[in-house]
This record gives structure tokens, sequence and C-alpha cells, in this order.
């Protein structure tokens, strides 16, 4: 208990340094070129097509609204790959910062994380974009998305400060990152409806055990299906990623004031 | 009886099997003995409210070490260090910059680290811009900057926005000349104050000698003498002089 007061509390202290380096970061990002923030845009858009051909045209796959169903996907999944590749060398990035000065170092994440979740609403304004233009019937279960995301949200901080930990010390821990994400890309039913597509049983654990199989699920229910999601496997995943948070920041505290001696 | 703002209890600081390494190779360690090196052992002391300490010893003796423990980047293996509250910051090459940032917001994230509110740098941000005196670089990513605009920035933002404690690691010799001397008489003026406290680590004994109040020797992580500067740095001097 004492860790998590901990915690809030540097929140507290601390986030407005977190919004403040996140702003600054995506500034810094489009200030290269002016084409620049285009390229939030763009490049899940391209993306998008790119599966849609592949998996429409090649592996004719029939999923109503197919473009608007491959966005959601690739937002929920852009997300999550991202919050757990940027995690990994976060220390080792902010070594400057680290050696220099104390911060607690999950406020790191938080930055990056907001960098992250802005580029996320980014690619949810398309997807709307899309819904809209694709005529896909929209019903007040969309609202549903904000429980989904706020889970989500804990879910990846979870995985982000665990893995944020260990990549401090293993070298090569981002090629093993790399390799799983990969084969979990293809398990996730980005560009597939896996209840559809994969027989029963597979089917049916990949969509409980795999996490981000299941909210790219449960976002397609409440955006394009307009049903409810499901409550339980929702409060499953929260308990799951509060009790990642907990160890991950557990992990941190303790081990926080020694990075600067590996880096 | 003034009060005191740093007390320093029993200081050990081990570098131990905190190696960077692979996965394949982690499974070796997991085994194996470690390696242990100690960089602090057992050192203390105790620091009054606007007393300037100079730390020196020679390379490898600690004293970076022991700065950085004081600034929390480090933490104790054994022993304690109580700041009772004060703010501290590490005045080293750099205080923390994000360099793909511009130094303007630098200037603003160092801030907020070291527990300003936005308002009260943007009072300071003019003097910091001014005293550091890089032109346009300011809105210009750190990272296009010279080493000497870099520390010139750095320094100006530990010495304008004030902190309590100021931890000063060889930084006397940054930017030209001018700065330099510049520099030189804005330390003074700070560490004049008598509500500062500063630690300051430096080879160059006669900027120790004209600073501080007293002065820590450090010898292999261990705390050789403490006192005034004067008698210390005579002995410093006679023992480097003898080991050569």
């Amino acid at each position: 208990m004492k860790d998590i007061k901990l915690f809030f509390q540097n929140i507290k202290k601390y986030y407005k340094y977190a919004i403040r380096s996140a702003k600054a970061e995506l500034k810094s990002e489009v200030s290269d070129s002016y084409l620049n923030w285009l390229w939030w845009i763009i490049e899940p858009l391209c993306f998008m097509l790119i599966y849609a051909f592949i998996f429409g045209y090649v592996f004719k796959a029939r999923e109503p609204y197919f473009a608007a169903f491959i966005f959601i996907g690739l937002t929920a999944w852009d997300f999550f790959s991202r919050m757990l590749k940027g995690s990994v060398k976060l220390i080792i990035n902010n070594r400057d910062l680290v050696t220099k000065v104390y911060i607690p170092k999950y406020i790191l994440l938080l930055s990056k994380s907001f960098t992250y979740l802005f580029k996320m609403f980014i690619s949810l304004a398309i997807a709307f974009l899309l819904m809209i233009i694709t005529n896909v019937p929209l019903t007040l279960n969309i609202l549903y998305i904000i429980p989904i995301l706020i889970i989500l949200y804990i879910i990846c901080f979870g995985f982000g400060l665990i893995i944020m930990h260990f990549g401090v010390f293993l070298d090569d821990l981002s090629n093993l990152i790399n390799i799983f994400l990969r084969m979990l890309l293809y398990f996730s039913g980005v560009f597939y409806n896996i209840s559809t597509r994969l027989s029963g049983e597979i089917s049916y654990y990949l969509l409980r055990m795999n996490p981000i199989a299941f909210f790219i699920n449960e976002l397609r229910k409440v955006m394009i299906y307009g049903i409810n999601p499901s409550f339980e496997g929702l409060f499953f995943w929260f308990i799951i990623g509060s009790i990642l948070c907990i160890l991950g920041i557990k992990i941190i505290h303790k081990n926080e004031n020694s990075y600067a001696k590996v880096i | 009886m003034k009060n005191i703002a740093i007390s320093v209890k029993n200081l050990h600081i081990t570098y131990k099997g905190l190696k960077k390494t692979s996965i394949r190779a982690s499974w070796k360690y997991m085994f194996n003995k470690r390696e242990k090196f100690e960089a602090l052992k057992g050192v203390s002391f105790e620091l009054e409210e606007g007393k300037i300490l100079g730390v020196i010893g020679k390379n490898g003796s600690g004293k970076s070490t022991l700065l950085k423990a004081i600034a929390r980047i480090f933490s104790p293996d054994k022993g304690s260090i109580n700041l009772h509250g004060h703010k501290v910051s590490l005045l080293s090459i750099g205080v923390g910059f994000n360099k793909k940032l511009t130094g303007r917001e630098n200037i603003f994230l160092s801030g907020l680290l070291l527990g300003y509110t936005e308002e009260q740098i943007q009072k300071k941000v003019k003097e910091i811009i001014e005293f550091a005196d890089i032109g346009n670089f300011i809105d210009k990513p750190v990272k296009t900057y010279s080493s000497g605009m870099y520390s010139k920035l750095a320094f100006a933002i530990t010495a304008i926005l004030e902190t309590d404690i100021t931890l000063i690691d060889e930084v006397l010799s940054v930017g030209d000349a001018k700065f330099k001397e510049k520099s030189y008489n804005k330390m003074k003026e700070l560490i004049s104050s008598d509500k500062r406290t500063v630690i300051i680590v430096s080879h160059s004994l006669s900027t120790i000698k004209e600073l501080c109040d007293e002065v820590l020797w450090l010898h292999e992580g261990k705390i050789m003498k403490i006192g005034k500067p004067e008698e210390i740095i005579k002995e410093y001097e006679m023992f480097m002089h003898d080991t050569k």
C-alpha cells in the first residue's frame, strides 16, 4: 500500500512535467518538417490500405465495414505495441536525464504514454470518419470505448513498467520483444475476425488469453456491431492490469536508484 | 547553533551485479558470484546550512558517487542521507536535457524537475536566457548545441533556479574565457548566500581554497580527513606528492 500511495503522490507532483514533456516531444517530431504531423494520419491510413488489400483481396476476408474493421484493430494494436516497444529502451534513451537528476522513473513512461495516447486519439478520429463514410450504423454502445480504453491503458502501463525495468539490464530484450510482438500481431486479429476465421477452441482461448485480441474484439463490438462489451472480460483484465501495475510500481521503487549505475 | 542541511551517515555505495547483460549471459549470472566494486565505504559527515564544502581526492576516490548519492540519483546500499527537506540540484555538465527538445523547453522541464511551478519558471526564463547568452539557439533543439553552449545553458539553469542545496561537479571550466569569468563570479555570489548549502567537487585546489569553508578529503571510498581548507589542502598536496 505504501508503494501505491507514493506512486500517486509522485504522479501528482510530476504530472505537469509529464504533460509538458509529452507536448514538447510531439512538437519536436513535427518541427523537423511541415509534413511531419501528416504522418500521424498517413501512416495508419497506409497500413490500413496494405492490410485491406492483402487480407481483403488476396486472402478474400469478407468482413462487413472492412476499412473501419481494420482501422479499429490497428488503432488498439499500435498503442499496445508502441507502449511495449517504447518502454524497453526508455531508461537508456533518457540517460542524460536519469544520470543527472532524480525523477520517479514511471514518470518517463507516463510522459511517453501521453504521446502514444495522442496518436491513438488521432487514429480513433480517423476510425470514426471511416465509420461515417462507410455508413456504419452508430449506436450509443460506442460510449463503452471509454472504459475499454482506460482498461487497455492500465494493462499497457503495467506491462510497460515491468519491461522498462528489465530493459535497463538486458541488452537484447528489445529483440525478444520485437519477435514476440510480431507473433502477437498475427494472433490478435488486427486484420481478420478471430471468432469467424479460427476454429472454436482456438478462438475461444485466444480471445480470453491474449489481452490485445480481447480489446480489439471488444472495441469492434461496441463500435461496429453495436452490441455490449463483455463486462466480465473487462473486469478480469482490469484486475490483471492493476496487479501488473502494482507489481511494476514495486519493482521500480525498489530498483530505480540503481539504474543510473548501469547505463 | 545552526541548522544542519545534510547529514550523511555510514554511507556505502556498491556497484555490484548491476552490469548490463544479455538474456543468454544472465543465466550464467544467476549462479556466478558477482563482482563487487565498493565506491564508498562508510562515509559520514554533517554539513550546516549555508556552508560550502569542498570535496577533494584523486580520480576514482568516490567524489562523484558521493554527489550523485546526495542528489538521490543513486540509492545508498547501506547507511542514510538526510537532507532535512531541502531541495537539491546537481550541477554537472548538463542538468538532464532532452536533446531533441529546444533549449527553452528544457529550461521548463528542468525547472519542473527541480520542484518549481510553471509560473515561477516563466518569471525566471528571461534571466536564464540572458545569462546563458546563446542567442537564437535557445529555440533550437539542444542536440544542435556545441558543448560550450550546452554547458552554459546548464549552468544558467541551475544558477538562476536556486535550490537550497547545490552540488557542483567540476563546472568551473565551462565555456569560453568570458563565460568562465562570468560563471565563476555568479557562483561566488550564489554560494555566499547564507541560505545556500554547497558541495563542490574539484581538482582545482586554488578554487577550493578560495571558496570553501570546509574540505573533505576522500581516499578510496573513505574519508581521509575533514576540516579547514588550509590544513587539509596542505596535507593533501604532500600526500599526492609522496605517492607519485
